[in-house]
């Protein structure tokens, strides 16, 4: 690892004015556990280290009107808040499903949003409860639709000096699955991650079908969302459906599948998803 | 060289300051500057739990935690966990249900139980598995750990 200076900042203003001065050379240090893989490895050498850790405003997890998740949220929170449990049981298994406890313990719900992986599990299921991201920078605060939150693998639309405070998800009024799809059950990244909301049954007046792992940014299958919207909800719908979500996505073959293989499995997991939604489980 | 930096921290009860370069590891640290070296450095990478400690009460792989970045918080490794003239329930239970063979990865599943176990007491042998989900074992084949932990309890 090469040297870097390190800052503790107790306010998001000092944090803001140290990323500013190292401008795109300083790395926020969350709980680590992608950004110092990054730099262990050597593909990522950053002039200074800003651990965000201290910093009050990131914290907390309410609910009232929405769920707010601070930015520094850990998986493990996320697991086993009753809260998210009670209110969006989906977003809780999704993050069982992620890691270990060890590193759950040390891993935030921002640091999964900001590496901006393809395959991170929590993308899906957030995108499909159709969170919003608040973020913090010199010139204030915004808000970004969550769907519009990822440019590319790694990438975001986070600017230099630009913090994410915290995720904001809305009331459900409907169901919602999180599927992830990876060899082993546990301590593994996803080969596909589905993630989908729905509200009413049979017709249906929403549905969010969220793709992980399966194209550059996480992917909302807007086609297969067309086919299952109104009407009466029939088998052959949603299996139509599956084969439009598999067509939508845009994997690429890697060491954990082939283009066919993932384009298969978002079929499988589509389908296995609605079917579970429709039939309340 | 990078600037040092002051570390406090309360290591198994005892206060503790250190100069340290910030790239070093929590395991690191532990080992090397505390020599507590209980915490064992298998992959270095977070997949294999040898490094586990706890941190302010909660079990993480301190391989993937910069030292610095636990300024003022507390640690508790295996050797602020075993009695002086003794075991832990935890470490007699893994000893007598043969759930330990060379030991290289006994000392990060014996923090993993015990962080488990104090916030679930009681756990299912689900619980057990998903709580070691993250320490491998290339000697026992985890039934006689996860035995150990479910038995240690009910004793
Ligand atoms: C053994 C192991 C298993 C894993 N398993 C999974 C898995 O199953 N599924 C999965 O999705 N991921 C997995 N991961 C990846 C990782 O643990 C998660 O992505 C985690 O949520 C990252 O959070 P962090 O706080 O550790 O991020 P960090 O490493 O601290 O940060 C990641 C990036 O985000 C930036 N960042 C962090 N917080 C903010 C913020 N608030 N504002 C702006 N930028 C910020 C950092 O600068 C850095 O570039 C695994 C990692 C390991 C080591
Ligand atoms: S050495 Fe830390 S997890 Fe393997
Ligand atoms: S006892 Fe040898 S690695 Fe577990």
């Amino acid at each position: 690892m090469k040297p870097f200076d390190y800052f503790s900042p107790k306010t998001l203003s000092e944090a803001s004015e140290v990323l500013s001065k190292y401008n795109d050379d300083a790395r926020m240090i969350a709980g680590g556990t992608d950004l110092l893989l990054k730099m262990k490895a050597g593909r990522l050498a950053p002039k200074a280290i800003i651990n965000i850790k201290r910093i009050p405003d990131l914290r907390g997890l309410t609910f009232n009107s929405h769920l707010t998740l601070g930015a520094l949220t850990t998986l493990e929170e996320i697991k086993q808040s009753p809260i998210i449990r009670q209110y969006y049981p989906a977003l809780s298994s999704a993050a069982a499903t992620m890691a270990s406890v060890q590193i759950r313990n040390l891993a935030t719900v921002g640091g999964n949003m900001c590496n901006a992986a393809p395959s991170a599990d929590l993308a899906p299921i957030l995108i499909a409860l159709n969170a919003t991201a608040v973020i913090n920078g010199a010139k204030g605060e915004r808000r970004v639709l969550l769907e519009e939150f990822f440019t590319a693998p790694g990438k975001s639309v986070l600017g230099v000096g630009e913090l994410l405070i915290s995720l904001e998800v809305p009331k459900q009024e409907g169901k919602s699955i999180y599927l992830k799809h990876s060899p082993r059950e546990h301590m593994d990244i996803a080969v596909v991650g589905v993630g989908i909301a729905c509200r009413g049954f049979n017709p249906l007046t929403q549905v969010r079908i969220i793709l992980g792992a399966v194209a550059p940014i996480p992917l909302r299958a807007k086609k297969a969302e067309e086919e299952v919207m109104g009407g009466s909800l029939t088998k052959e719908r949603i299996e139509r459906a599956a084969k439009i979500a598999a067509e939508e996505a845009r994997p690429i073959d890697d060491v954990r599948g082939s283009v066919w293989y993932r384009r298969k499995i978002v079929e499988v997991m589509v389908k296995r998803g609605l079917t579970g939604l429709v039939n309340g489980n | 060289m990078a600037k040092k930096f002051h570390l406090t921290l309360n290591v198994n009860g005892e206060h503790q300051e250190l100069l340290i370069d910030p790239r070093r590891s929590l395991l690191d640290v532990l080992r090397n500057d505390l020599e507590l070296r209980g915490a064992h450095r298998g992959c270095d990478s977070g997949d294999c739990g040898a490094c586990t400690v706890i941190l302010n009460g909660k079990a993480i792989t301190s391989c993937m935690t910069l030292a610095a970045d636990c300024d003022g918080d507390s640690v508790i490794t295996v050797e602020g966990i075993t009695p002086a003239d003794g075991l832990h329930p935890v470490q007699k239970a893994l000893v007598a249900e043969g759930g330990i063979q060379c030991g290289f990865c006994t000392t990060g599943i014996v923090m993993a139980a015990i962080a488990l176990l104090e916030s679930n007491p009681h756990p299912t042998e689900e619980d057990v598995r998903d709580g070691l989900a993250g320490n491998l074992c290339r000697c026992t084949g985890y039934k006689k750990i996860v035995e150990a932990v479910l038995n240690g309890e009910r004793k």
